[in-house]
């Protein structure tokens, strides 16, 4: 019943498997779950790759806004939808499912987006104000996120009873994952379904946004020239402000997503491996790169899959990286390379 | 063009709050085990219980055999026989009180706590201080805290430390003052192998709950085909290792899997372990993980049992998994509480007595005691313990010479 590691990562079981024939035994399973992951991936990675590409900043605190989104997610769920959480699925039919989880989402995107706004102006506006160096950013952003997981892990629970501190929510779990169909003998259960379609259509709202609205062509114009953007009349802090909220809305919604495959994840330190998860898929893809982004999500969750199929599941982790580190070996840049600015990104 | 746009997202937005508005209204009832009927939203909801509990169900022995607990010896009651004199001294309880693990030594302390003042009301004369030390279950800070430990002259015995990493950090110490440190929770096996004289252990070790778990789900429960799951901790992996090792053929080698403490999709390891359909799953790990892989394994159509051990047995697991923890069979070295102990427990601490709240409860008796017979110097009280023999409320005990149980028995619980 005892912890002796010190790290949850210093005592990994010393044997890595080689299990082809497991792979190719539920290797459309895998296919097919490793994707939902990705998606999620994807949407949070957005917010790395547009703070990036405006700011040059890596946004460390942004898996600290996802973990805001699903606590957001379960206030509203739990206080406002008066669901009383108790682990089991309500099941209340299809109608209702998709009109609450509408809400829950909204909600989550709300909450998500003010806390990425907020972030940039208690944290960042001021540093930009003095022209600090970028490495003071990004240890403004690590502390941070500290600072927002710690505030969930003791001071929340002060505020608001029974919300954070050290175990994870009890699950409100609105929708029990049932097959609905089958893809090469693969199962697609309703929640796998949900997840991809509506990150689909998240993903393609934001491309529209960024490359057919005025708002859009201003965060490129500062992504590719700064000074020139600002000489044109574009308000800089404006698009730094449009940038943290996109990232904030895309990272809200991952949330709602995210809890409804893992009902148990609500927890205050339930975004950081998830965070770090989608900043290498970000940097997988170009970071900088929307279209990259979202790949580099989708190859991510996939590539792990199968990854832990071949290796074992306690290689998920490993194989998420070594592929990480062995992409950019090849292509430095990513695999769609290009930044935000430049060419048709 | 703009305009429009912007009447939309106000049109969007207000039916949107107007929603939430209504549906704020009515408090959603709980999903129940009550066939749905009258209300037409509510499709036929999974078969559940809403009030799941840990419940114990049998103490067994390394074979797997049901042992039946003592019936009629009364345990040791730390009130005395209220006429005991003594200097004032002070006992030490250590473990994480803060942090993330601070459950466990919570239920400890306050097991403690429980037989000391229940002691000090009916001994007017002979008072006892519980001085507590937080070590955050973390061996580096155990190990600066021991010798302040030690060095108050004042304090007699431990209680503690909690956890086998401490426990292992901080043994040698604790020997080199001859200060007897009795533990309710370490259960690493090696700890007794130290050569140290002061080391009580208060229950079963580890090496004892494997195979005690896997004899009972082999012979007992008759389970012919059993996936063993580790959680890659020192904890999952050696336990893990001691289960497989005796159910030999019965732990199906296809899916032996090592998952991740900390991971909560488990995808991969459901898909395996619906490839080979056994009789049950045994996850050894924490309650973190297998909250929300039993639940994951349910979801899939995983029809089997769920085996799990004191890792798992914890209120939470069932908060957690909700009805996916309905059956689980869970192990574990602590005893349940029983008896008066449960209502004087509750009554002073607002909450019934958690695991390892027992061992406490016995352990801190058993000191209170040794006190009360004059022996009020740490050599004194060390010999008393070792030479201790008695029922105490969650099992007989007596030490060997190494500082194990002389009789060690599992204990297993259900979810119902």
């Amino acid at each position: 019943m005892i912890h002796e590691c010190v790290g949850q990562y210093a005592c990994l079981a010393g044997d890595i498997g080689f299990n082809i024939a497991n792979l190719q035994r539920g290797f459309w399973q895998l296919t097919i779950d490793g994707l939902a992951w990705g998606a999620i991936y994807a949407l949070v990675a957005v917010g790395y790759t547009l703070v990036f590409g405006v700011l040059r900043l890596i946004n460390f605190a942004h898996s600290e806004i996802f973990m805001l989104g699903m606590f957001g997610a379960y206030f509203c769920l739990d206080l406002i939808l008066g669901f009383a959480p108790s682990g089991n699925a309500y099941n209340r039919g299809v109608g209702l499912t998709v009109l609450y989880l509408g809400i829950a989402m909204l909600f989550a995107m709300a909450v998500s987006g003010l806390a990425a706004i907020g972030l940039e102006a208690v944290a960042y506006r001021p540093l930009r104000r003095r022209n600090a160096r970028s490495l003071t950013f990004l240890i403004t952003a690590i502390g941070m996120s500290f600072v927002i997981q710690e505030f969930v892990h003791f001071v929340l629970p002060k505020i608001l009873k029974g919300f954070g501190g050290s175990n994870a929510q009890q699950p409100i779990i609105l929708v029990q994952p049932k097959t609905q169909f089958h893809v090469f003998g693969a199962s697609v259960s309703n929640v796998t379904l949900v997840i991809v379609v509506a990150a689909l259509v998240l993903a393609r709202l934001t491309y529209l946004f960024v490359h057919r609205t005025k708002f859009g062509r201003a965060i490129r114009a500062v992504a590719q020239d700064p000074t020139t953007a600002t000489l044109m009349g574009v308000s800089r802090e404006r698009v730094i402000m449009t940038t943290f909220l996109i990232g904030g809305l895309l990272a809200g919604a991952a949330a709602l997503l995210y809890t409804l495959r893992v009902p148990q994840g609500i927890i205050y330190s339930g975004g950081f491996l998830l965070g770090i998860k989608a900043f290498s898929a970000a940097v997988l893809g170009g970071i900088g790169n929307l279209r990259g982004a979202l790949l580099g999500g989708l190859i991510l969750g996939v590539m792990e899959n199968y990854g832990q199929a071949v290796f074992g599941t306690q290689w998920r982790d490993v194989v998420a990286f070594v592929l990480l580190v062995l992409v950019l070996l090849v292509r430095p840049t990513g695999i769609l390379g290009e930044s935000l600015g430049k060419g048709r990104a | 063009m703009r305009a429009r746009a912007t009447r939309n997202a106000i049109a969007v937005s207000s039916a949107a709050l107007m929603m939430l508005g209504i549906a704020g209204c009515n408090k959603q009832p709980a999903p129940s085990s009550e066939p749905a009927s009258g209300s037409s939203s509510a499709q036929s909801a999974t078969p559940e219980q809403v009030d799941l509990k840990i419940v114990e169900q049998v103490q067994i022995d390394q074979d797997g055999k049901e042992v039946k607990p003592e019936v009629g010896v009364a345990a040791a009651d730390p009130a005395g026989d209220g006429k005991a004199t003594c200097e004032p001294v002070k006992i030490a309880m250590a473990g994480a009180l803060n942090g993330p693990d601070a459950a466990l030594g919570i239920n400890i302390k306050n097991g403690v706590q429980l037989a000391l003042d229940k002691h000090n009301a009916a001994n007017p004369g002979c008072q006892i201080e519980l001085r507590t030390f937080d070590t955050e279950g973390d061996p580096q800070k155990a190990t600066a805290i021991a010798p302040q430990i030690v060095d108050d002259a004042s304090i007699v015995g431990l209680v503690g430390p909690a956890f086998s990493g401490e426990t292992k950090a901080t043994g040698g110490v604790f020997d080199q003052a001859g200060l007897v440190s009795a533990t309710a929770s370490a259960t690493n096996v090696t700890l007794s192998e130290q050569g140290w004289k002061t080391f009580l252990r208060g229950l079963a070790n580890d090496g004892v709950q494997g195979p005690s778990v896997a004899n009972y789900m082999k012979n007992t429960l008759g389970d012919k085909k059993i996936c063993v799951v580790d959680d890659s901790t020192d904890y999952g992996t050696g336990l893990a290792k001691a289960v497989r090792d005796t159910l030999g053929p019965v732990a199906d080698a296809a899916c032996n899997i090592s998952v991740k403490k900390g991971d909560k999709d488990f995808s991969a390891a459901v898909t395996q372990v619906k490839g080979q359909s056994p009789d049950s799953v045994f996850y050894s790990g924490y309650y973190a993980e297998a909250a929300p892989f039993v639940q994951q394994l349910r979801d899939a159509g995983f029809t089997g049992k769920f085996a799990s051990a004191d890792g798992t047995k914890d209120p939470e697991f069932v908060k957690q998994a909700g009805s996916a923890s309905k059956d689980a069979v869970l192990s574990c070295p602590c005893g349940p509480a029983t008896g008066p102990f449960v209502d004087e427990y509750t009554k002073k601490f607002g909450q019934g007595p958690g695991t390892y709240s027992t061992e406490g409860y016995d352990l801190g008796t058993i000191l209170a005691k040794g006190i009360d017979s004059g022996a009020v110097t740490r050599e004194a009280l060390l010999d008393f313990a070792r030479k201790y023999e008695g029922q105490g409320v969650a099992r007989k005990y007596q030490w060997t010479d190494n500082g194990e149980l002389t009789t060690t028995l599992i204990w297993i619980y259900k979810v119902q």
